[in-house]
């Protein structure tokens, strides 16, 4: 027994650690420095799913049903397999479209429909308001179990007065924070920092908490996991809960509805959008997310059953509420601590609840139910308006207060009353009548606003028969007669047997109904019409949000605007500094100076709208532009025209990219070619000027000697001899020249011609050699040569090959030492080429020369020998041997001869005959 | 006293006309085959102008004009340099480099003949 | 195309769990005898849920990379 000033004490000081918490959060949100920033934070935000109905239930439950409170974790662990596909697409649009709220997204994706966001507000209210009663019950009752205010079987004694509750309190408090930190200023996109770091604090707590008790309960008071279910195998009673039937309930069917109940809940349970989607900084956060969430319920969940069992165990069956076997049970054992701390944790699971549900709820009421009365009433539409930003905040926090008195109030009537008792899953089955608009919407484009609307009509009516009726029946308000007999007595239309379909429990029973009942309408509607221009925009916005990133229409609007229309009505809701600081960046984004340079054309619509969607829900929002701006309504068709325009856009988009990254490379192709240019037209220089000195230099001695012949008639006739002899060898020189440089660029322009035949490499060798012999013979030098026995033979053009053969031939003959040259030719063959090699015993070729030795003008040797050579010969030999594929190359150690040698493939075919060969 | 003329080209045929022009002319002709046999003859017969070819082997006639001008005892050795290569920018490397003179070849002799008078008769 | 893949192969691991969950594989483990001194069902939830986990986490974490 706790003395209930310290459980007070207790309870009040956490929520002030709260407050802590939140403003801590939002203080390091406004210096930029998010704490929830982070996939963690974000994954435990999420655990807000598990609430104090959980957090004591799961244990009720599962004393009573064994492994059936298992469905109600691992539906949610289901959907996080598909959240990566689902939700992201969630969050995407959202974001994109600054949609706040479940019902907006509805209401938005159908054409920014007020009334479907109206409906959805209203079943939302309806469905969600007895859960929040709920979370307050389970403070009260957990307060109660903690002081002793209870009878022998810890059932609380209801306090009378009202003031004396300190639930009422607790209320409050949880009112004061959710303002605080859930409405203390508009924000475009309804993010609230501090709230979901508290929130995220929550979660800690409540896990904390409950692993401690469970640790105690398993290995303090048991031993182990083993210990506990040895005794309850052994216990014929309790054994019975280890089995799916021995858990009673409705089979492998119910079991089945209640994992999908909780999926379709875990995607659009009000304050799971919120925390999920709205909350959401940053997409990549969900890819932590979809394992750490369902990672956080495995964990809280391992404990439940040993303490379920222990409780049974300890207490007997049919004594204490199982309900609160969480803090009983440490009662019990004397920890007063332990149970302050479960205390703790399950204070933390009903505050979170209420705080996020609050949030998102009042959001609702606001945008989609407040709003859109005051927009029809004539003060508000005109264009000439106060700054509304104070009575928006006015009304968000006015939603706030009766949202959780509401909550309150409801839990002071219904009590212990069926209705509030059994509303968990109740709540669940309200919500999850969202999922086929919601799912629908975003992966099919037929879904029209009629459709939508009949099927959460069909829906909610469905479950409010099915599962509302009987519960306020059996709390007694209504004839319970119509739960027995059906509607006026029609037995086919008894609200748990509808139609006469037995055999599923009652949940499984109304799920199976509404989910029919939703479905059927919404897609038979849907189908009785094609959608609208309108819906039909919507439903491209949604379902393509992904394929939206580049180059789509943002909006589908034509008509005409003024910027000094828009931007007053967007301050009139979001205040005038921040509402020109969003215009000011959105122009600076589009590369203008300021405002005044923006032009009212469909983007600036479209964003002006989308920023006061975050603020007051798309659909008002769309009449709120709608009123200043002239817009032309769209047809079907013309939307269509927009699509295909569009797609023609992205389409055109795409190409342009592609060309762009293909000019791109052609840019860097082009500059390399500029590159290699330059450094031809380099080469080409110095070619020209060696050309221009080689050509000047015989000319130098023809034009002196013969100006000198013309003046001096009377020369020596030895003189003139020799003169005239000098004359004549350099004239020679002069054409050897030139046929040279033209017969090289001729080569390497490749208009050479190449006559190739067959040819015996053999008889080539032996033919130049026999050309050159006199040469040789003239200076002296001995002649080798060594030819192989089979005459080699390959496609080529004779007579450039001889003039290879000639060229190294001559060299080799000019450079020997006068009267002891040796000069030996080898001509040998190799697997797939022939080899020839010319060495000869000259002075050889220093080292720093080779390099160049097969480069144009770069003579080496005796300038004596000069005008025989004009530095052309090796590199048009190299040509020609590179002209059929081979190589040529010089071996030389200076002092000892040099070897010029060259390879020839045998299986080289000339291009011609390549050619040829494929044309046959 | 006639004048002492050094011819230095590798151009066998060059020098040889060089030559017979010269001593036509009435110099003194000695002749260099290349740019160091060029400096050793300029420092050991002191011409009194040079012939000096740009291309030729061991030494450029540039480095050989640069040897020449810094060496304050070959003040009064005047340089003629005759190049194969027209561009301007090795006329304009010539001079910078000291030479008095510049002439591309193929030159006309008379002109020639009397550019070297004209040099010499300004030293 | 990666995050496609991931995408193909969450999908797997949503019908695998789906197909793991209910009846009639459920059925197999739904027993009173024990597995290791502890209770069939539960052994076999709390290991398939764990897999489940381990799985979607190495997709989605891989993915990231």
């Amino acid at each position: 027994m706790l003395s209930a000033p310290l459980v007070v004490v207790i309870s009040f000081a956490y929520l002030l650690l709260l407050f802590a918490v939140a403003y801590f959060g939002d203080r390091r949100a406004d210096a930029g420095r998010s704490i929830i920033a982070n996939p963690w934070t974000y994954a435990l935000s999420m655990a807000v799913y598990c609430t104090a109905w959980t957090y004591f239930g799961s244990v009720g439950r599962a004393a009573s049903g064994g492994v059936w409170f298992l469905p109600i974790y691992l539906g949610p662990t289901l959907a996080m397999t598909l959240a990566w596909v689902v939700i992201l697409k969630m969050i995407r649009i959202a974001k994109t479209y600054r949609i706040t709220s479940i019902a907006d997204f509805i209401a938005s994706r159908y054409g920014k429909s007020h009334l479907l966001g109206g409906l959805v507000t209203i079943i939302t209210v309806v469905g969600i308001i007895p859960y929040i009663a709920l979370q307050l019950k389970a403070i009260s009752s957990g307060y109660a179990v903690l002081t002793g205010v209870h009878d022998q079987q810890f059932h609380p004694v209801t306090v009378t007065n009202w003031l004396q509750d300190s639930t009422l309190y607790v209320a409050v408090m949880l009112g004061i924070f959710t303002i605080l930190f859930g409405a203390r200023h508009l924000d475009a996109t309804e993010r609230h920092e501090g709230m979901v770091a508290a929130i995220a604090f929550e979660s800690v707590v409540k896990l904390a908490a409950f692993l401690a008790l469970g640790l105690f309960v398993t290995y303090g008071v048991y031993d182990g996991f083993g210990d506990i279910f040895g005794r309850v195998l052994e216990n014929a009673e309790l054994a019975g809960l280890l089995t799916l039937s021995g858990g009673g309930e409705a089979g492998y069917g119910g079991w089945f509805a209640l994992t999908l109940l909780a999926l379709l809940a875990v995607i659009v349970l009000p304050r799971q959008f919120q925390v999920a989607v709205v909350e959401n900084v940053n997409e990549q956060h969900l890819r932590r997310a979809v394992w750490l969430f369902p990672l956080y319920l495995f964990l809280i969940n391992i404990f439940v059953l040993p303490i379920a069992f222990g409780g049974l165990m300890h207490f007997g069956r049919g004594t204490v509420d199982p309900d609160t076997y969480v803090l009983s049970l440490p009662l019990s054992h004397e920890q007063h601590a332990l149970a302050l701390l479960a205390f703790v944790g399950g204070l933390s699971a009903a505050t979170g609840m209420v705080i996020v549900e609050t949030i998102a709820v009042s959001t609702m009421i606001c945008n989609d139910l407040v709003m859109p009365l005051l927009l029809r009433t004539r003060r508000f539409s005109g264009s000439v308006q106060p700054d509304l930003t104070g009575l928006l905040l006015g009304i968000r926090r006015g939603a706030i207060v009766i949202v959780i008195l509401l909550g309150y109030v409801y839990f002071r009537l219904a009590g212990e009353a069926h209705a509030l008792v059994s509303i968990g899953l109740i709540s669940f089955a309200a919500v999850a009548q969202f999922a086929p608009t919601m799912i629908g919407g975003m992966y099919w484009r037929g879904g029209t606003r009629e459709g939508a609307l009949a099927g959460l009509l069909a829906g909610f009516g469905v479950w409010a028969y099915t599962l509302m009726v009987p519960s306020v029946a059996k709390s007694g308000w209504i004839d319970p007669a119509v739960v027995e007999d059906g509607l006026f007595g029609i037995a086919l239309l008894r609200p748990e047997e509808l139609f006469g379909l037995t055999g599923l429990d009652n949940i499984s029973h109304a799920l199976f109904w509404s989910l029919a009942a939703n479905i059927g309408f919404y897609v038979l509607v849907s189908l009785m019409r094609v959608p609208t221009g309108q819906e039909a925009s919507q439903a491209t916005l949604f379902v393509d949000v992904f394929k939206q990133e580049r180059a789509a229409p943002s909006t589908f609007w034509r008509g005409s605007a003024e910027v000094r229309d828009l931007l007053p009505l967007v301050a009139r809701f979001l205040g005038t500094a921040k509402t020109r600081l969003l215009f000011a960046n959105y122009a600076r984004a589009r590369g203008l100076s300021g405002i005044e340079q923006l032009k009212a054309d469909a983007d600036l619509v479209h964003f002006a709208e989308t920023q006061l969607a975050g603020a007051i829900g798309s659909a008002s929002a769309h009449v709120m532009v709608s009123s200043v701006v002239q817009e032309e309504p769209l047809g079907l068709e013309e939307v269509m025209d927009i699509l295909d325009e569009a797609s023609q856009v992205r389409a055109y988009s795409h190409q342009l990219e592609q060309k762009s990254r293909e000019l791109e490379a052609a840019t860097e192709e082009l500059r390399a070619a500029n590159e290699r240019l330059q450094e031809l037209d380099r080469l080409k220089d110095d070619i020209m000027s060696s050309v221009t000195h080689e050509l000047r230099t015989p000319l130098t001695s023809i034009r002196a000697l013969s100006e000198m012949l013309l003046e001096d008639p009377k020369m020596a006739l030895e003189d003139r001899m020799r003169f005239l002899g000098i004359v004549v060898s350099e004239t020679e020189r002069l054409t050897r020249l030139v046929n040279q440089v033209l017969d090289l660029a001729k080569i390497e322009s490749g208009h050479a011609e190449w006559h190739n035949t067959d040819v015996d490499m053999r008889e080539l060798v032996e033919h130049a050699v026999e050309a050159t012999r006199q040469l040789f013979r003239d200076r002296g030098a001995r002649l080798e040569v060594v030819l192989p026995d089979e005459p080699p033979r390959l496609l080529a053009d004779h007579d450039r090959l001889l003039q290879v053969m000639l060229n190294l031939l001559s060299n080799a003959a000019k450079f020997v030492p006068k009267g002891e040259g040796r000069v030996r030719v080898t001509l040998s063959r190799d697997d797939d080429e022939i080899v020839v090699r010319v060495r000869d015993n000259g002075p050889g070729i220093a080292p720093e020369f080779m390099p160049y030795v097969f480069e144009k003008f770069r003579q080496g040797g005796d300038q004596r020998d000069r005008p025989q050579g004009t530095g052309l010969g090796l590199p048009i030999s190299r040509q020609i041997i590179e002209h059929f594929g081979g190589r040529m190359w010089v071996e030389s150690t200076a002092g000892e001869g040099a070897t010029f040698a060259f390879a020839l493939p045998l299986d080289y075919r000339p291009a011609e005959s390549a050619a040829a060969a494929a044309m046959q | 006293m006639a004048s002492k003329i050094l011819i230095a080209d590798d151009e066998q045929n060059i020098v040889i006309s060089l030559e017979f022009l010269m001593k036509r002319e009435g110099f003194d002709v000695s002749i260099a085959q290349d740019g160091q046999e060029a400096v050793e003859k300029i420092r050991a017969e002191k011409p009194d102008l040079v012939l000096l070819d740009v291309m030729m082997p061991k030494k450029s006639g540039f480095e050989v004009c640069q040897e020449v001008k810094a060496d304050p005892a070959l003040q009064s050795v005047r340089i003629l340099m005759l190049t194969a290569k027209g561009r301007d920018t090795e006329v304009a490397k010539g001079l910078a480099l000291g030479a008095d003179a510049y002439m591309t070849k193929p030159f006309s002799t008379r002109e020639l003949v009397e550019r070297v008078r004209s040099m010499l008769a300004e030293g | 195309m990666r995050k496609g893949l991931a995408g193909q192969r969450l999908v797997a691991v949503f019908l695998c769990a789906v197909l793991l969950f209910n009846y009639p594989v459920l059925s197999l483990f739904d027993r009173p005898d024990p597995l290791f001194g502890l209770p069939t069902l539960h052994v076999f939830l709390f290991a398939v849920w764990a897999g489940v986990i381990a799985a979607i986490a190495w997709i989605v974490e891989r993915g990231a990379r």
